[in-house]
């Protein structure tokens, strides 16, 4: 190497260590920050890191399509490890430290209920991509997942028709916490309003992480030997299932005999088990990965090629994390500012497409209008569509099924039901009874 | 417009002819309307599949089967109905009826035929009455089994000729017993009714009670009183079975907990170290199971039904080594200091879980079930899965053998000799810390051989071994620390305790009961059903 070799080098070096320095100075000036609020780890890092993986995913396509509003978007991701105090902490430290234009997080229901007046204090947005038991209506809160109305209550109906085996008795199968003890309240009900004695309802809870199914299991055959079609509504939650379908399997319950209907089972979770004993057993989400239409195809190709992993699948709440996702792109453009009050009011009544076709609209109670689909296992860990509503339901936050929700509304675009609890009869902004 | 309709005239008759063609050479009429198959949607389907089976063609048996199991679909370019099978570059199709080679194709170029629950039944149903003079006897055995569940009226001439023949008594009698339950669903006379009911009533088993139920509600007056006894007759015998049967569960969840807790029984019970990384070992042997397995997997795929059984070893070893690195890496700066031994451990098993995924991610690992692992079989009015049998024998062997280690061979002498006085042990030329070592490596690789067990009824995932390292612990305290029959003894009360409790006060109220149980039974003896007695208390 030459003298003036050897300058040009060190110069070339000199710039380049110049510039990598500046530039996350000047990047951080003109971006645009995004809260990333999933468990990394513990117990919900399971379900949660997936959804950290597709919002990166999701911001990587939005600054390859050239960011937004002229910006790049820039995730910040942080690590609340299956904690719910810290879920708190974590929301206020993305909000008040990194100043983050809006937040995509949380998954149980409560880690939602825990930085719920974080988000309110600090007037921030959080989009929250998870089917849940409905009974809340936020002004900071965009829901993306489903309401029981979009998930459970279809489910059941398909089951009560001649195509899904004429259903007359049920098991509701659950997990001891809120989501199923809310959904198994207005399934209940719902149950009783159509027509089922009493004695053909039986609800089982069972721990978190339960893993020893026999007696469950057996108390199920014994129950659908009555004589009548009998079905298992399954709200176990996470780890709890595994153990669960082995021990069907094993038991011998088939599909075509006693149906399971499961609502926190996905692709993801299959993933994790030997399904061919499983084939017919079911499962209603918003979304399959096997729907076959262009928008999921482009999505599933780029999530393989971002994740580096062709045989990663995807699931519902990532489509859900999709769908909040594009709301607030548009919402933010429509507004031309990332001002939270400005984008809240740009974004009620927009319209995005969902992956399985048709469109998504925001309503005025910050749910969706979503299409219910019902698929069933299949062995190659799949599930295929057996049965989709018509149009798209949109979602309900106070569920018509329970007594103490009738007549009551969410509306934050009017400015006198500009409340989540608002009573027809009454007139008036109320407070929801607790739980 | 005339054009257009002209064009439309002759379409319709090239495409009548052309569907003419096939009907006229007869044979291929099946052909034809397997190609309906791929039509509409699931009641298009289903008239679809009747139509089939009306034909008596019995090459259509293949073409069902294909249906149930998802490898039928359609050539999305001629609407053909074909089998295909996953092979490199997309999918290997062949002819339904005549098995001919059709190429390979991507994927995307043909359309799965989907069959829902109520198809997939009478799919089953047509394949049983196919088959009920099949000459395999599994074969047999399946259609006698799907005409039972079905019962259809018309499949009785068929049964009955199927029925003359057979001579496999255990297909003679589901056989049998399908007859009977027809017969109930027909307008037989009241005699051969009754015969029924009793021939249903001696199988006495829960699809009997099924039948009789379903009976009953339309059943005419004479024969409802014995419905009814059969009824009541079914339900006493299951009764008793019931008590057997949750002894059997008793047993099973037991051995489950054995298995967890014997590990820890050497490292807290023996060597007395709180060690709260113990579920970590667990989890480590179910990753290394489902690590052998995919290397079988890829490098001797006939070796898959073993799987289990050369992960035994590999778990053992490995868990093993990692339990001794701790031992000298951690745990011995810490004797005599439980509460720092106890964060130490605690912090070590939030390491190893976040290390296990970040190294294999958060999700589930699949881990495959061997055939001879599935299913159940029938013991009287006993349901026994085959799982938990097995399961149930591995941890009695792993108990056993440990026994024999700790009380026969020199390295359990010296053990004993450790924990027992360790400065009089030293005294005696053993070198104290290498059986430490040792020692905390048995109770790590056995706890490794509990995740062999595990990833046969659990998941395979970061959090197995959080969801068993406090029973571990109530076992290895309620059975009496320091001593292996009472965590025998221990891990069986509690799996029987929970489960004669669960079916009265449910799962969750059932664990806080037991919970409270041994709360109380600590407080009258805090050291627990078995309690060592002599000097080594002292210390």
């Amino acid at each position: 190497m030459t003298g003036v070799h050897r300058i040009a080098a060190g110069l070339a070096l000199g710039a380049a260590m110049t510039m990598s320095a500046l530039a996350p100075v000047a990047a951080a000036d003109d971006t645009i920050k995004v809260g990333i609020l999933h468990s990394l780890s513990g117990t919900m890092a399971i379900s949660e890191s997936t959804l950290k993986d597709t919002m990166l995913y999701l911001i990587d396509e939005q600054n390859k399509k050239g960011g937004l509003l002229g910006k790049k978007l820039e995730p910040v991701v942080v690590d609340p490890a299956s904690d719910w105090p810290l879920f708190a902490e974590k929301a206020r430290e993305l909000i008040s430290q990194d100043k983050v234009a809006a937040v995509f997080g949380c998954w149980t229901s409560v880690s939602r209920k825990s930085v719920l007046p974080v988000f309110k204090e600090l007037n921030s947005i959080l989009f929250y991509p998870v089917q849940y038991e409905g009974e809340e209506s936020e002004k900071n809160v965009i829901y993306t997942g489903a309401a029981p109305n979009q998930q459970a209550i279809p489910a059941v109906d398909y089951l009560m028709s001649p195509e899904g085996g004429s259903v007359k008795r049920w098991v509701l199968e659950a997990t001891d916490y809120v989501y199923p003890r809310t959904t198994n309240k207005i399934l209940e009900q719902y149950l009783l309003d159509h027509g089922v004695a009493k004695d053909d309802i039986k609800i089982n809870y069972t721990p978190f992480g339960f893993a020893d199914w026999q007696t469950e299991v057996a108390a199920i055959k014994e129950f659908g030997s009555a004589g009548k079609k009998t079905a298992v509504v399954s709200t176990i939650n996470g780890d709890a299932n595994v153990p669960f379908y082995k021990e069907l399997a094993n038991q011998g319950i088939k599909a075509e005999d006693i149906p399971v209907v499961a609502f926190s089972v996905g692709e993801e979770e299959l993933a994790g088990m030997d399904t061919t004993n499983l084939v017919g057993h079911l499962a209603a989400w918003n979304y399959f990965e096997s729907v076959d239409t262009p928008e999921n195809k482009a999505f599933i190709d780029g999530w393989h090629k971002f994740i580096k992993n062709d045989k990663r699948t995807t699931n519902d709440p990532m489509e859900a994390a999709y769908i909040g996702f594009n709301l607030w792109v548009k919402a933010v453009e429509k507004a031309g500012t990332t001002d939270t009050d400005k984008v809240l009011a740009a974004i009620v009544g927009l319209s995005v497409p969902n992956l399985t076709g048709g469109t998504a609209t925001l309503l005025p109670n910050h749910h969706l209008t979503k299409p219910v689909l019902i698929g069933e296992v299949q062995a190659d860990g799949q599930f295929d569509v057996v049965w989709q509503t018509k149009d798209v339901v949109p979602g309900d936050a106070w569920s018509d099924a329970l007594p103490e929700d009738k007549g009551i509304e969410a509306d934050w675009t009017d400015p006198i039901k500009g409340c989540g609890h608002y009573d027809t009869a009454k007139k008036a902004c109320t407070t929801a009874p607790a739980p | 417009m005339m054009a257009i309709r002209l064009l439309r005239l002759i379409v319709v008759l090239v495409a009548s002819l052309l569907l003419a063609v096939p009907h006229a050479m007869g044979a291929d009429a099946t052909a034809a309307q397997v190609d309906a198959l791929g039509q509409g949607g699931f009641p298009e389907r289903e008239a679809a599949v009747n139509a089939l089976v009306a034909t008596g063609d019995a090459r259509v048996v293949v073409v069902l089967q294909a249906l149930t199991d998802g490898t039928l679909y359609v050539r999305k370019s001629d609407s053909k109905v074909v089998i295909g099978a996953k092979a490199s570059g997309g999918l290997a199709l062949k002819g339904p009826l005549d098995g001919a080679d059709l190429g390979t194709v991507a994927s995307g170029d043909v359309d799965k035929i989907k069959v829902n629950n109520g198809l997939r039944g009478k799919i089953r149903t047509a394949i049983g009455q196919m088959t009920l003079l099949s000459t395999d006897r599994t074969v047999r055995l399946s259609a006698a089994q799907s005409v039972l569940k079905t019962a259809d009226p018309g499949t009785l001439e068929l049964l009955k000729k199927a029925l003359a023949a057979e001579t496999d008594p255990q297909i003679k009698l589901v056989m049998e017993l399908a007859e009977a339950v027809i017969i109930l669903k027909t307008d037989a006379p009241a005699e051969d009714k009754k015969a029924a009911i009793a021939l249903v009533t001696s199988h006495g088993d829960r699809d009997a009670l099924t039948v009789l139920s379903t009976t009953l509600a339309t059943a005419p007056d004479e024969l409802k009183p014995d419905i009814q006894a059969g009824i009541d007759a079914i339900n006493r015998q299951l009764q008793l079975w019931d008590v057997a049967q949750n002894l059997t569960y008793g047993l099973s969840l037991g051995s489950v907990l054995l298995l967890a807790a014997i590990g820890l029984a050497i490292t807290f019970g023996v060597m007395g170290v709180i060690n709260m990384a113990h579920g970590e070992m667990v989890m480590l042997g179910a990753y290394a199971t489902y690590e052998v397995q995919q290397l079988l997997l890829s490098y001797v795929p006939g070796a898959m039904p073993y799987s289990l059984v050369i992960a035994i070893p590999v778990a053992f070893l490995f868990t093993a080594l990692v339990g001794i690195a701790i031992e000298r890496g951690i745990i011995r700066w810490l004797y005599g200091r439980p509460l720092e031994t106890l964060l130490a451990t605690w912090g070590l098993s939030l390491v190893l879980q976040q290390a296990v995924r970040t190294i294999f991610g958060p999700s589930n690992r699949p881990v495959a079930i061997p055939d001879w692992m599935t299913g159940q079989f029938a013991l009287g009015g006993l349901d026994i899965t085959w799982n938990r049998l097995w399961i149930f024998v591995f941890a009695i062997l792993v108990f056993v053998a440990l026994q024999l280690v700790l009380n026969r061979t020199p390295l359990g002498l010296q053990m004993r000799a450790v924990t027992q006085n360790r400065r009089m042990a030293s005294a005696m030329g053993i070198r104290t810390p290498f059986v430490d070592a040792m020692t905390f490596g048995l109770g790590s690789g056995v706890a490794g051989l509990a995740g062999v067990a595990l990833t046969q009824i659990d998941n395979v995932s970061p959090n197995l071994g959080q969801g068993y390292i406090i029973d571990s612990f109530m076992v290895v305290v309620f059975g009496g620390v320091g001593n292996l029959w009472g965590t025998l003894i221990g891990a069986l009360s509690i799996g029987m305790a929970n489960k004669f409790l669960e079916p009265y006060a449910g799962a969750v109220l059932g664990k806080i009961i037991i919970l409270v149980l041994i709360i109380l039974f600590i407080q009258r003896r805090p050291r627990g059903l078995f309690a060592l007695k002599g000097r080594a208390v002292e210390q």
